[in-house]
C-alpha cells in the first residue's frame, strides 16, 4: 500500500483532500497549510480534523470558560489541586486525600447503539479518573430518554441501561446514584452522562504530560483495531476489498465496542504502576485515540516527541496510519517512563496480562514526528493540533419566542381543590414517569462492590466511605430540570446547582466542588448559543455564590433532531465531603421512634416548568422557581450542624414534584406512615405541589425538636412543622385531606417502569 | 495462632477486597493469594470471592476453574479444608466438581442488585454453625447468572441429606430450582452460594451484618477442627 508522507505531501502541494468530509472548514485547512508550510498528509489531516472537531476543541465553547475562571475566588481556587483542561478536577478533601471527579457525555454513540454507546461512556469516564492517578470509587449516570411510553423509548433505556451496568458492574465500581429523565425533546438524541470519582494522595497526582528528553512512551492496553474510526474512514485506501466485494474498504461500526474485563485489569495494572511510583505522565486514549494522547502528552510537556506507529500492536491488518492515529479502540493507555524503569514497568504489566509496546519517546525538539516504517508521516507543533484550534466566538441571539415563551404561565392552569381530587393527583404524581421509583433501573447495577457504600440510590446522593479508619467519606449528587432551563437558561442552571448542592447537603456532607456536563443543541444556532452562554453564566455566578469550583466537565453540543433542539440540558455534580460517614442522614422516615416532621424554607406559589403542569396538563411556559442561593447555604449549614449534633434522623430534598412527592418517598423509603398537617394561611394544592427551590423536609427526633428549631429560628431558616411520623401506622394522612395507604402509593410508585420497560 | 483465610483474586474478581474485609472482621487474618500461584501460603480455609473471573466470555468460572490455585484449592477442599464460594466462586466451585450443579442466566434476565431474605436451613456447615436453624438473614444479591440448576437426581440428593444451605424467602429472585440460595459438600466443608455475605457485615455499608455469622462459623470450625 502506498502511504501518504511528509516527503510526498512536499512534492504533490495540490493534491485534493477531502478536508470537508472530515469535517474541517476551508479556512479551518487553508490554517493547517499555512501552519506546516505545506499540505498535511493524510496522517496529519486526521489528526487536526479530529482534534479540532467540536467535540475534542471545545471551539464553540471555550471562549465562554473564562466566566469559571473569572468567578474564581481564593476561597474557591484554595482546595483545588486541578481544574478545567486536565482529565479531570482535583480537590484536596483533606487527611492528605485528593478527590477527582467529573461527568461526560456519550450521548449520540448511545443512540445509535445504546448499549455499547452507554457501556463505552463508562469506560471513557473511568479511564479519565485513572489518568488522574486515582482509584476510581464510584460511578452514577445521569440519562436522559424521550417519553416512557415512546416505541423508541423501550429500544434506547433497556439497551443503555444494561451497557451502563454491564461495563460498570464487570469493573466492580459501585453505581451509587444519578438521574433518569423522560421528556419529548430527548425522543432522538437520548443523554448518557457518566460520572466517576476517584480517590488518591495528594502527593500521588499525575498530569499528564511528556517531560524528560529520552524518556518512553508506552502505550498498554487493548490492541489497536479499526473500531470507531467514524470519518477518517473516507481516507482509507480503496484497494483495500470489503466484504461485499464492491472494492470499498469493509466499514466497522462508528460506535466503539467496550471489554470491561480488559479495562478492569488496566486498572489494576495502573494503580499498581502508580504505587511503584514508575510514572512520569499518563494519558487516557479516549475520543481521538492516538491522535488525541500523543499530542496532548507533547504539548502538556518540554520537550518534542517522536513515535514510531508501525510498534502499535493492531488488532486488523492493513490498517494505515491515519487510522492507526484515529482509531478509538476502548481500554488503552498511553505512559511516559523514564528509561530505566521501563523494565518494572513491563513487569506490572506481564503480571496482569496487559499488552504493553514501547512506542516512542520524548525528544529534544519542539516537534511531534511520528514515523511508519522510517518514513515521516507526520511532522507536527504538537500545540497546534492539541490547544491551539480554532476557537469561535458564534453569534448569540435570544431565541425570539423567548417572550412568548414567559408569558404562557402555569396560572391558568386548573388546580384541583377538592380533597379527594388533590389526593388523586398525589398518586397520579408519584405513578409519573419522572417521579416513579427507579428501582427497575438500578436494581440492575451492583452498589456494594468493595464496600464502602454508605448511601446510593433512592438516597438524594450517593456516599462513600473512603477511609475504613477515620470513616472520612464523600458525598455525590447530579441534578439538571431541562425544563426550567429553557424557560430560563441562567436561573435553570442555577436550579440545577442549588438541587444537586442541597441534595449532597442533605446528606449530611459538605459540598466542595462543581463538576459539568452540558448539553445543549446545535452551537452553530444562535438562540442555542444564547441558551449555553446564560447557562455558564449562571454556573459560574452561583458558583462563586457557593463558594464551591467547578472543577471541569464537558461540553456536548448539536443534541438535536432535525432543527429542534433538546431542552437545555446542563447537568450539574456537586461533590461534597464528610469527615464522618457514621452520621450520614437517610432519606426514609421511621429510623427512630417518635420523629417530628420539619419543612425547611419558604413555599410561594410556584408552577412554572413544574412536574405538575407538565404530568396534568403537559404545559411548559412561564418563569421557572426563584433561586436564593445563600439560602440553600444557610440550609446546608443548618443540616450539617443538625447531622453533628445528631438532631436530624432524616432529611429529604424537595424539588419535582413539591412537597407531596417528598412526603410519598420519605414514607415508603423508610417503610413508615405518616400524619401531616398543613397550615391554614396557604392553600393546599399550593403546599403540595409547588416546587419553591431552598427547601428541606426533614425528620427529627421528638427530643431533638425544640433545640433544631431554635436553631432554624437563631440562624432566621424558616421552619414550619409539618407532621408526626407514626410507625404504627400504614398509611399517609393529610389532615382535612384525608389518607393514602401506603400500598397503594407503593404500587403505583413503584408499578410505572417495570410496566413501561419489563 | 490467628486463623489465615486465603482470597483468590483472579483477572476480574471484584469483590476480593470485600471478602478480606470480612474475614478480618471474624478476626481472622486474611492472606491473598493470586490464581497464577498454586501455592496457598499455608491458609486454613479459602473463600473464592465474586466477579467476572477472566471476564467470563465464555461460561462462568469455566476458565477459573483451571487456573493453578484452583488445582491446589481442589486438592485441598478434598482434605478437607472450609471453601466458601461466593456468586462467581460458586460457579467456580461447581465447575471445579466441588459441588454439584450449575448457575444459569436469571430468569428475568436482568443483573439484579437487591437485598435479599435468606432461610437458613443447614446450620452445620464450617460456614454457617452460628445461625439459627431456620433463621431469616438479609443479603445483598447481585448477579446476572444466578439461576441455580441441576438435574432432579442431584436436587432430591441435596435435599434429601440436607445439603441445601440457604434458601431465598419470597419472590424466586432468578428461578434457582426450589429456591436453592446455597449448598454445601456431603462433608459440609464447601460452601457455595450466590448472594454476598461479605456485603453485609455492618448495617454502615451493607443492608445488615447478617453475614458475619458465616465468616463467624469459619472461626469456631478452624478452631475446634
Amino acid at each position: 500500500m502506498s502511504i501518504d508522507t511528509v516527503k510526498n505531501a512536499e512534492t504533490t502541494p495540490d493534491q485534493e483532500q477531502p478536508f470537508r468530509e472530515l469535517g474541517l472548514k476551508d479556512d479551518e485547512y487553508a490554517r493547517i497549510r499555512e501552519i506546516l508550510g505545506r499540505r498535511p498528509t493524510d496522517a496529519e489531516l486526521a489528526m487536526y480534523s479530529i482534534m479540532w472537531s467540536e467535540h475534542c476543541s471545545y471551539k464553540s465553547s471555550k471562549v465562554h470558560f473564562r466566566h469559571f475562571s473569572e468567578s474564581l475566588t481564593d476561597e474557591m481556587r484554595a482546595k483545588m489541586l486541578a481544574g478545567i483542561g486536565e482529565n479531570a478536577g482535583v480537590v484536596d478533601i483533606g487527611d492528605g486525600w485528593a478527590i477527582t471527579f467529573k461527568v461526560e457525555s456519550h450521548n449520540h454513540p448511545s443512540y445509535v447503539e445504546p448499549y455499547q454507546g452507554a457501556a463505552t461512556g463508562v469506560g471513557g469516564i473511568v479511564r479519565d479518573i485513572i489518568a488522574m492517578g486515582a482509584r476510581p470509587l464510584a460511578v452514577m449516570d445521569s440519562l436522559r430518554f424521550g417519553k416512557a411510553d415512546a416505541p423508541d423509548t423501550r429500544r434506547v433505556l433497556p439497551g443503555v441501561v444494561a451497557g451502563v451496568g454491564g461495563y460498570g458492574n464487570c469493573l466492580g465500581l459501585p453505581n451509587i446514584g444519578g438521574e433518569v429523565v423522560f421528556d419529548e425533546s430527548y425522543a432522538g438524541n437520548p443523554l448518557v452522562n457518566a460520572l466517576c470519582v476517584g480517590v488518591l494522595r495528594v502527593e500521588d497526582l499525575h498530569l499528564a504530560h511528556a517531560s524528560g528528553a529520552g524518556n518512553k512512551i508506552i502505550l498498554f492496553g487493548a490492541r489497536t483495531g479499526l473500531d470507531g474510526i467514524g470519518g477518517v474512514s473516507v481516507l482509507a485506501s480503496d484497494t483495500f476489498a470489503g466484504d461485499d466485494g464492491s472494492g470499498k474498504r469493509k466499514k466497522l461500526p462508528a460506535v466503539q465496542v467496550g471489554d470491561p474485563f480488559t479495562e478492569k485489569v488496566l486498572i489494576e495494572c495502573c494503580l499498581e504502576l502508580f504505587q511503584q511510583g514508575i510514572v512520569v505522565g499518563i494519558q487516557d486514549l479516549g475520543g481521538a485515540g492516538l491522535s488525541c494522547a500523543t499530542s496532548e502528552l507533547a504539548s502538556a510537556g518540554d520537550g518534542g516527541m517522536h513515535v514510531y506507529l508501525e510498534r502499535v500492536p493492531l488488532r486488523a491488518t492493513g490498517m494505515t496510519p491515519a487510522e492507526i492515529l484515529s482509531s478509538e479502540s476502548q481500554e488503552r493507555m498511553c505512559a511516559v517512563v523514564a528509561p530505566e524503569n521501563v523494565d518494572a514497568f513491563m513487569a506490572v504489566c506481564a503480571k496482569w496480562d496487559v499488552i504493553a509496546s514501547e512506542i516512542g519517546e520524548v525528544t529534544e525538539g519542539e516537534r511531534l514526528v511520528i514515523t511508519w516504517n522510517d518514513e515521516v508521516v507526520v511532522d507536527v507543533p504538537p500545540r497546534t493540533v492539541a490547544h491551539e484550534g480554532p476557537v469561535y466566538n458564534r453569534p448569540i441571539e435570544r431565541p425570539a419566542d423567548q417572550d412568548a415563551l414567559i408569558a404562557n404561565g402555569p396560572e391558568s392552569l386548573a388546580r384541583p381543590t377538592a380533597a379527594a381530587d388533590i389526593l388523586k393527583t398525589i398518586v397520579t404524581m408519584a405513578a409519573s414517569p419522572n417521579l416513579a421509583s427507579r428501582r427497575w433501573v438500578t436494581q440492575q447495577y451492583d452498589r456494594y462492590v468493595r464496600g464502602g457504600t454508605v448511601l446510593a440510590q433512592p438516597s438524594d446522593a450517593g456516599m462513600i466511605r473512603i477511609d475504613e479508619e477515620t470513616n472520612r467519606g464523600i458525598a455525590l449528587a447530579t441534578d439538571c430540570n431541562g425544563r426550567f432551563t429553557k424557560l430560563d437558561p441562567y436561573a435553570g442552571a442555577q436550579l440545577a446547582l442549588a438541587e444537586a448542592y442541597r441534595n449532597v447537603s442533605v446528606s449530611g456532607a459538605t459540598p466542595i466542588a462543581v463538576s459539568d456536563c452540558l448539553n445543549f443543541g446545535s452551537p452553530e444556532d444562535p438562540a442555542v448559543m444564547w441558551q449555553f452562554e446564560q447557562a455558564i453564566r449562571g454556573i459560574a455566578d452561583g458558583c462563586r455564590e457557593l463558594g464551591i469550583p467547578v472543577t471541569g466537565g464537558n461540553v456536548s453540543f448539536y443534541n438535536q433532531t432535525g432543527s429542534t433542539a433538546i431542552l437545555p440540558t446542563p447537568v450539574i455534580g456537586v461533590l461534597g465531603v464528610i469527615d464522618d460517614v457514621r452520621r450520614r442522614i437517610p432519606t426514609g422516615i421511621g429510623a427512630e421512634a417518635g420523629e417530628t416532621l420539619l419543612l425547611l424554607g419558604d413555599t410561594r406559589d410556584e408552577f412554572g416548568g413544574s412536574e405538575w403542569a407538565h404530568v396534568v396538563h403537559g404545559h411548559l411556559g412561564g418563569t421557572p422557581p426563584k433561586v436564593d442561593l445563600a439560602r440553600e447555604r444557610l440550609l446546608g449549614e443548618v443540616l450539617l450542624a443538625g447531622s453533628r449534633d445528631g438532631m436530624v434522623s432524616a432529611a429529604h430534598d424537595l424539588s419535582d414534584g413539591g412537597l407531596a412527592q417528598a412526603l410519598v418517598e420519605a414514607c415508603l423509603i423508610g417503610e413508615t406512615g405518616a400524619r401531616v398537617f398543613l397550615d391554614s394561611d396557604q392553600d393546599a394544592f399550593t403546599q403540595l405541589f409547588s416546587e419553591s427551590a431552598g427547601r428541606v423536609l426533614v425528620a427529627v427526633p421528638r427530643s431533638e425538636e425544640l433545640r433544631f428549631t431554635d436553631m432554624c429560628t437563631a440562624r432566621q431558616l424558616p421552619w414550619r412543622k409539618v407532621g408526626v411520623v407514626d410507625p404504627e401506622s400504614e398509611s399517609l394522612e393529610i389532615q382535612d385531606l384525608g389518607q393514602l395507604q401506603l400500598g397503594e402509593l407503593r404500587a403505583a410508585w413503584e408499578g410505572t417502569l417495570p410496566a413501561l420497560f419489563d | 495462632m490467628s486463623v489465615r483465610v486465603g482470597v483468590i483474586t483472579f483477572p476480574g474478581t471484584l469483590d476480593d477486597v470485600d471478602a478480606a474485609r470480612a474475614a478480618r472482621y471474624a478476626e481472622a487474618e486474611a492472606v491473598p493469594l493470586w490464581h497464577g500461584d498454586p501455592d496457598l501460603k499455608g491458609v486454613d480455609a479459602v473463600i473464592v470471592p465474586g466477579g467476572f473471573s477472566y471476564g467470563d466470555y465464555l461460561r462462568c468460572g469455566a476458565i477459573a476453574r483451571f487456573a493453578p490455585v484452583m488445582g491446589s484449592v481442589i486438592e485441598a477442599a478434598g482434605k478437607g479444608m472450609p471453601v466458601l464460594g461466593i456468586c462467581n466462586g460458586f460457579q467456580i466451585l461447581c465447575e471445579a466438581g466441588l459441588l454439584p450443579g450449575a448457575l444459569i442466566r436469571n430468569s428475568g434476565l436482568h443483573f439484579v442488585c437487591k437485598d435479599q431474605w435468606l432461610k437458613v436451613e443447614n446450620n452445620t456447615t464450617a460456614w454457617s454453625s452460628r445461625y439459627e436453624k431456620g433463621a431469616e438473614i438479609l443479603v445483598p444479591l447481585k448477579s446476572g447468572e444466578g439461576g441455580y440448576q441441576a438435574t432432579q437426581s442431584t436436587v432430591d440428593e441435596l435435599e434429601g441429606e440436607g445439603r441445601v444451605v440457604f434458601r431465598y424467602v419470597g419472590d424466586n429472585p432468578n428461578g434457582s430450582r426450589n429456591n436453592i440460595a446455597g449448598i454445601t459438600s456431603a462433608n459440609g466443608r464447601v460452601v457455595g452460594l450466590m448472594p454476598h455475605p461479605e456485603h453485609a457485615i455492618d448495617a454502615l455499608t451493607g443492608p445488615t451484618d447478617d453475614g458475619l455469622g458465616m465468616f463467624l462459623s469459619l472461626m469456631d470450625a478452624v478452631v475446634n477442627a
